[in-house]
């Protein structure tokens, strides 16, 4: 691991590690509206300030950041594993089958998923508790973000479909499923985990745009998306530029990722 | 030496009167620039029924009579005298004469009778001619002389002369029919999705006290732009002179960096209001419902909430507690009688008390001992009304009551308020653009689609309904502004009571004027920047700021 690697390591764990101990952080209570310091500058007891209602903006950044990171790498591992069956099984199968999956996935790229997004999310039942709709927001979003990596783990079990070690494998009698699970998804792990690290911040930034469009996460629960919705404010961001906090954390968490990603490659 | 100094008078002598010329002649011309929203969908100024072609048509059309947006009276138009009679079914006008459309084609009584058949033609489904229509029959319009024209409708019209703002008159005879206008400056270009040229109409009638005729400018640019960013960007550079309707947040980043330019003319006619799903077809549980219809529970809801902290943080003070229906910006029909609803948040919980309901560990509860929450929806996109709405939530569950939040696109929460009824409570503003109580009637009417809480009721469902059925039918049939006005007070003092609608805030009309458009006095009415367009040229003292 080089030492890059290692501090961001470090600050992904430190991120990771104030998300898990928010309540013991913050300011005060996320939702809390203290109505006389609306848009406040940094003080002692509002480290970064105050929203445009006066809610503490650490104490949001905080929990935002515990919504965000938990639930889009959750997306993000849904999304992989679905790719991961339908891409390494038509890149070994092949032919019609093949076909027939590349062709679902074309098709499904060409969806309008902003607007099948709005549709769901307006035909859910409005009294659902605001935790279990951000819960069925990233649900949908994982079961809705599979197909480009699908192109990329069909080709690249295309590739190794008639290496040599799966010649052997088939020639002792190795069952599709086993070939599958023992001989293609170990090969191509370091391109699962690939697939993973790269839809997490995919899923944050898709978070974040649904929730400009006010359809994310619901208020006045906080994530990083509807904190990124204080950018609209540019006065309020001139007085106070802690307000690119929640950018900058965005930033470095998803170079931490990515910086973090070639280890997992090198173990395999 | 001396030389050049009498070469320096003679250009002081022969060039200071031409730059005096230069500088009269900038002052009474010169070209506006402003943007509109959307593109123009129609030029006939009888099927207007979007902004952009309101705008085209409030500065091309000759109306007969003008309602004064700034004293809010009505003042004569192409109409030097108007007369109403057989309660509210007859309009007799005495014309001007002499006059001509832009295209030089003469004015006459043929052109008002020709407009207003039009008007009322089923065939062209006029928006406009849709406030004329008062009963069944037809409307009958006659030419007494040269001058006069008289039209009789099948049944009473209230505030007949009022309507008469949006009628632009047509031209019977001119070739170019609806393009030959009667107003001060007429279409000369349009670019479809970059602008619309006016020019200055040459045969306009109006002129100022000094006998100079109207309008100062020579044209305006009308910019198709419906970012709104891009907007104020433009008129931070000086590209555009006008922004007609600015919200508060750019209206502050304006005011700081430019504090001439930009205008709050005080609270105008739109409100914010939130009401409860009370259709008892709604899929709502029972229990929900009987709060929803209990009037103390709507009046605790109200009491409860901070409209005074709405106006300050989401409105960054650019709004007013909202009183009823009507803002106080309409100067005659609003009700001054009425108190503005006070934050108190104890007299909530006593009116609740008082109907069985209990506050239990910090949790409302009903005399059935169901816990009382309930879900907001609003429209996504709309920063104010999620801000507003999530103030609410706090300022409730100061009370015991839990509030969610939903924001859905526009077509789904339409789909639920008009046709499923599937939500509990809905905050929505409501765009008022006509001081008359007649353009509520699709509101407070217990059969109009426009009845929110409980739309098109077969006969009304409360005492109250049905008490503000009889007034509203009652204003509208009455001539007298004062019988009227005693009507419409009564119809604010119920809403006032009963909370079908709990309104919030009355938002300012504020707009941004250049510095350079001289003669600008913005108000409450829509236009607010450009009502007197007319009177507004270019060529300000960039140092003064607008003239007020």
């Amino acid at each position: 691991m080089s030492p890059l690697q290692k501090v961001a390591a470090i600050l992904l764990c430190t991120i990771l590690l104030l998300m898990v101990l928010a309540s013991i952080f913050v300011p005060a209570p996320y939702a809390r509206q203290f109505r006389d310091i609306p848009n406040a500058g940094p003080s002692t007891a509002h480290p970064l300030g105050t929203d445009a209602l006066g809610r503490d903006s650490l104490s949001r950044l905080l929990y935002g950041t515990r919504v965000s990171l938990l639930l889009a790498p959750g997306a993000s591992l849904l999304s992989t594993i679905i790719a991961a069956l339908l891409g390494s099984a038509a890149g070994l199968i092949g032919g019609w089958f093949e076909r027939i999956v590349l062709a679902l996935t074309d098709l499904s790229l060409a969806l309008p998923w902003l607007f099948l997004l709005l549709t769901v999310r307006a035909m859910l039942p409005l009294d659902v508790p605001p935790m279990v709709s951000v819960v069925i927001a990233f649900l949908m979003m994982g079961l809705l973000g599979w197909q480009s990596a699908v192109r990329v783990i069909c080709a690249a079990t295309r590739g190794i479909r008639d290496s040599d070690f799966l010649l052997l494998a088939r020639s002792t009698g190795c069952q599709p499923a086993r070939l599958l699970l023992r001989h293609v998804a170990p090969n191509l792990r370091p391109l699962f985990y690939v697939q993973f690290w790269i839809s997490i911040p995919l899923f944050i930034l898709t978070e974040a745009n649904l929730s400009i469009l006010g359809l994310g996460v619901m208020e006045p629960m906080p994530s990083w998306g509807n904190l990124l919705r204080g950018f609209e404010n540019f006065s309020a961001l001139a007085a106070n530029p802690l307000r690119l906090v929640p950018l900058i954390l965005l930033v470095l968490v998803v170079m931490c990722f990515q910086l973090v990603l070639p280890s997992q490659e090198v173990t395999q | 030496m001396r030389q050049a100094w009498i070469f320096l008078t003679l250009i002081l002598v022969l060039g200071l009167p031409a730059a005096v010329r230069a500088e009269t002649a900038r002052q009474s011309g010169g070209e506006l620039h402003f943007c509109l929203h959307g593109e123009p969908k129609t030029f006939n100024p009888l099927l207007v029924e979007e902004d952009a072609s309101e705008t085209i048509r409030y500065l091309t059309g000759g109306v007969l009579i003008r309602l004064n947006r700034q004293t809010q009276a009505l003042e004569p138009g192409l109409a030097v005298s108007w007369k109403v009679s057989q309660e509210g079914r007859r309009i007799s006008f005495h014309l001007r004469s002499g006059l001509r459309f832009s295209d030089g084609t003469p004015f006459t009584a043929e052109d008002v009778a020709y407009t207003l058949k039009a008007l009322m033609d089923p065939q062209l489904h006029s928006p406009t001619g849709d406030s004329f229509r008062s009963g069944e029959g037809q409307v009958d319009v006659q030419i007494p002389s040269a001058a006069a024209v008289v039209v009789t409708f099948p049944a009473p019209v209230a505030g007949l002369e009022r309507l008469f703002d949006q009628v632009a008159i047509l031209s019977a005879h001119s070739p170019k029919k609806e393009m030959a206008v009667l107003g001060p400056f007429y279409v000369a270009d349009y670019s479809p999705g970059s602008s619309v040229l006016l020019h200055r109409n040459p045969n306009y009638w109006k002129k100022d006290k000094e006998g100079k005729p109207l309008p100062y400018l020579d044209s305006i640019r009308l910019d198709i732009q419906r970012n709104r960013d891009i907007e104020l960007l433009r008129f931070r550079r000086g590209e555009i002179q006008l922004i007609n309707a600015l919200d508060s947040e750019s209206f502050d980043s304006l005011q700081k960096e430019m504090p001439a330019v930009a205008h709050d003319a005080g609270p105008g006619l739109d409100s914010e209001q939130m009401w409860f799903n009370q259709v008892p077809s709604a899929p709502l549980s029972e229990y929900k419902k009987n709060w929803f219809r209990t009037t103390e529970f709507r009046k605790a809801i109200s009491m409860a909430i901070n409209r005074a902290d709405l106006c300050r943080i989401v409105f960054g003070g650019h709004a007013h507690p909202a009183v009823g229906p009507v803002s106080p910006a309409n100067q005659f029909w609003f009700n001054s009688s009425l108190p503005v609803p006070a934050y108190d948040a104890s007299g909530a919980l006593r009116l609740l008390a008082q109907v069985g309901f209990r506050l239990e560990g910090g949790a409302l509860h009903d005399s059935s001992g169901n816990r009382v929450e309930f879900t907001v929806i609003t429209n996504a996109g709309n920063k104010s009304r999620e801000q507003m709405a999530t103030m609410i939530q706090q300022d409730l569950s100061s009370i015991g009551i839990k509030v969610n939040l939903v924001t859905l696109d526009f077509p789904s929460l339409i789909e639920r308020i008009t046709r499923t009824y599937d939500y509990e409570a809905c905050l929505l503003g409501l765009v008022n653009t006509d001081l008359d109580p007649n353009s509520q009637m699709n509101v407070w009417l217990s059969s109009a689609e426009n009845h929110q809480w409980n739309p098109k009721e077969s006969k009304p469902a409360t005492a109250w309904e049905a008490e503000l059925d009889r007034l509203m039918r009652s204003q509208a049939s009455a001539i007298s502004d004062k019988k009227r006005k005693a009507d419409w007070d009564k119809v604010q003092q119920i809403v006032a009571e009963q909370q079908p609608f709990i309104y919030l805030v009355n938002k300012d009309a504020m707009s941004a004027i250049s510095s350079a458009v001289v003669g600008s006095s913005p108000s409450v009415l829509d236009p607010h920047a450009f009502w007197n367009a007319e009177l507004l040229r270019l060529g300000g003292d960039l140092a003064l700021g607008a003239q007020k």
